[in-house]
């Protein structure tokens, strides 16, 4: 069963799961029908919120549960509330109806990077025994750290389920959209004076390779998963080729606030701090734990993003000029 | 090579009129956007290609190296005599790279590790910037170079002093221009809370001062620098120099022992005297949230002519090697040890300031 498939992120994940001819049914569940085709997946219209899920993991009989269904986007989900209701109340429900039903053997709980926060105290990398440095009060943070908190529990109550956290880098690629594309995707894209993000990035494809890595394979525990590499926040927008707004950080609030209400990007506390200290994780456990190999670096992910995205205004305007250099000489 | 063929698409899309003045973007967009306007003028090459800078734009990507750097070519001849009649033929040398620099950092075609250090920029900008200051204006006299492994993990364990941490900067490029190695140091956390500073010391390859990020750099192979005093021995009353202070609390060692490199110690005399702190503004530094605010005989006296180091004449000696890897396992988990091995380290630095100091003539020669 896996829930939050009306979301790109997870409707991939059913999609991929169902391709496996080693999984029997593949369960996808989501309050509304998915938007993307799902193939060989049984969608089922049930709310995580709800107790209702109970009977549905006991009617299906399901024996392996991933939990996609974490919302980093308050915007998509219907405000801050109701995302926060989705993500805490929902896995809490999840949880429990899981903790009844003595068939679930395996539980995957796709987190996110975010448990760690970002500051200036942190660590260059962060490995998975590591405490946040800094908590975060509001946004996607609080809210995986919470999930991660309820993931823990059930795993005491349930020590016969193997229970997989996957802490994943920011998703990046051709159709993942998520407040980091579309901040990306910013005509100008403003950024904190003063300081230069590093930034981990996982390609979608890799995400979802790993999501069906970790339901095939027994792999208990909580691995973080990113691209090898780092990029910094200026040479990422170089490489994208678009113009750079540097702001002081007292306008970054105000300036998030702007992009919000303009509808093109979704930006919490927590992201601008993100994007002014940046974050990285320590990967080794990923290699030789989990047992898993991302096909694509951070650069090599945040290129096919590029190459997705289109040229920015800086690259059309130097090709503009080499066009310009072109008939000049001739 | 990608440029050749990038030049044919934008030049078949320009009207042509010969005149070679209207190079402008601006301009060249306007020639572009209205191609049936200039399209019959010449029937060169290729003209549907021409528009496909704006109408698709993704195809313009993959050209982004070339336009940028990469114009000056066969019509550049000019250009290149003049660059070499003016700097000669190594200056020609130095402005290609240069430009081959500029068009990196342009399109963000550098890579940068995981602790964010960019050896590109570093190299080619920030020590280039730090080296009039340190070899004209301190004139850093360098001992024991030989000191300082070739190849391995090692730990560079120095005195901290001056008032601002000049004498971190100064050994970074040391170690650079000497043992040809690049230092990462260990910076406090008010130095990555700082807008710019910390994002240029992350650059140029300072990372936080803990035991974690110290050991992965460590057991990567590289050369760590370290000033265990901190704000206790940079903010020093001048009446205090070359006094050593607590070693903190000894984690430097325990990292070096974990990873078993071997520890350097590195006397640095003349940082005290670059600008003198008589006094300290506590009140207005505990308002800010620094450690202090200084008063030097000419700041905030002068105002901004105030930072002005004094140009005091340095000397660095790096010591005999302290190894750590003939320790039996867990000697890092005992703080016995490591309060030795730190008060070792310690007294040989503090020794060698005191000769260094009866060989030093006077303070600035």
């Amino acid at each position: 069963m896996v829930t939050g498939v009306s979301r790109d992120a997870g409707a991939r994940c059913a999609r991929r799961l169902a391709e496996d001819p080693s999984i029997g049914t593949v369960l996808g569940v989501d309050v509304v029908p998915p938007r993307a085709e799902l193939g060989r997946v049984r969608f089922v219209r049930a709310d995580i919120r709800n107790p209702v899920i109970a009977k549905v993991i006991a009617a299906e009989d399901v024996d392996t549960v991933v939990h996609t269904g974490v919302v980093a986007t308050p915007g998509s989900a219907g405000g801050r509330s109701s995302m926060k209701e989705i993500n805490v109340i929902g896995t809490m429900q999840l949880l429990a109806a899981c903790q009844k039903a003595p068939g679930v053997a395996k539980l995957v709980v796709k987190s996110s990077t975010t448990v760690y926060g970002a500051g200036p105290r942190d660590p260059a990398l962060f490995t998975e025994e590591m405490a946040p440095r800094v908590i975060h009060q509001t946004g996607l943070s609080k809210d995986a750290v919470e999930v991660e908190g309820y993931v823990r529990g059930f795993a005491r109550r349930r020590p016969d389920v193997c229970v997989t956290t996957l802490r994943m880098a920011n998703w990046i690629g051709p159709t993942t959209d998520s407040p980091i594309t579309r901040y990306f995707a910013l005509p100008v894209v403003p950024t904190v004076l003063g300081y230069d993000a590093r930034l981990q990035f996982l390609h979608e494809d890799d995400g979802v390779e790993a999501i069906h890595h970790a339901t095939v394979h027994d792999l208990a525990g909580t691995f973080n998963l990113a691209g090898d590499g780092m990029l910094a926040l200026s040479q990422a927008i170089r490489r994208l080729g678009r113009p750079t707004l540097r702001l002081p950080t007292f306008t970054a609030s105000s300036t998030a606030a702007a992009v919000r209400r303009a509808r093109l990007a979704d930006f919490s506390p927590d992201q601008i701090t993100f994007l002014t200290y940046g974050r990285g994780v320590d990967t080794t456990r990923m290699r030789t734990e989990f047992g898993f190999e991302p096909k694509y670096s951070t650069a090599e992910a945040f290129d096919d993003f590029r190459t997705a995205l289109g040229a920015g205004a800086v690259t059309r305007a130097a090709g503009l000029l080499a066009a310009g250099l072109g008939a000049f000489r001739g | 090579m990608a440029d050749a063929d990038v030049i044919p698409i934008g030049s078949g899309g320009r009207p042509g009129r010969g005149s070679g003045r209207r190079t402008t973007p601006s301009a060249a967009a306007r020639a572009l956007a209205r191609p049936g306007a200039s399209s019959k003028k010449k029937g060169r090459r290729i003209e549907a290609p021409a528009v496909e800078p704006l109408a698709e734009p993704i195809d313009a990507v993959p050209e982004v190296d070339a336009p940028v750097g990469a114009a000056p070519g066969p019509d550049f001849a000019g250009l290149e005599k003049v660059v070499r009649e003016l700097f000669g033929a190594d200056g020609e040398r130095r402005v290609a790279e240069w430009l081959a620099f500029l068009r990196r950092r342009l399109t963000g075609d550098y890579e940068i590790d995981e602790f964010g250090y960019d050896p590109d920029l570093t190299d080619q900008v920030l020590l280039p910037m730090l080296r009039p200051l340190a070899e004209k204006w301190f004139r850093v006299e360098v001992r024991g170079v030989e000191n300082i492994p070739a190849d391995g993990g090692a730990l560079i364990v120095a005195n901290h002093s001056g008032t601002m941490p000049l004498d971190g900067l100064v050994t970074q490029l040391v170690v650079a221009d000497h043992a040809h190695r690049p230092l990462r140091t260990l910076a406090a956390d008010l130095v990555f809370q700082t807008p710019f500073v910390g994002e240029l010391a992350r650059k140029g390859g300072a990372t936080l001062a803990s035991n974690d990020d110290a050991e992965r750099l460590l057991g990567h192979g590289d050369l760590v620098g370290v000033w265990p005093e901190g704000f206790k021995g940079i903010g020093k009353p001048f009446s205090e120099r070359y006094k050593l202070q607590r070693f903190g609390r000894g984690g430097f060692v325990s990292a070096a022992m974990r990873t078993g490199v071997p520890i350097v110690p590195c006397s640095i005399v003349g940082a005290e005297e670059i600008y003198p702190l008589v006094g300290n503004i506590a009140s207005l530094a505990r308002l800010l949230g620094v450690p202090y605010i200084p008063i030097t005989p000419f700041f905030p006296l002068l105002g901004p002519l105030g930072l002005i180091p004094l140009p005091s004449k340095w000397l660095i000696e790096f010591g005999e090697p302290v190894r750590t890897d003939d320790f039996p396992d867990g000697a890092a988990d005992d703080p016995m040890l490591v309060f030795n091995v730190t008060d070792q380290v310690r007294e040989t630095i503090q020794q060698t300031l005191y000769t260094l100091l009866m060989q030093r003539r006077s303070v600035f020669f």
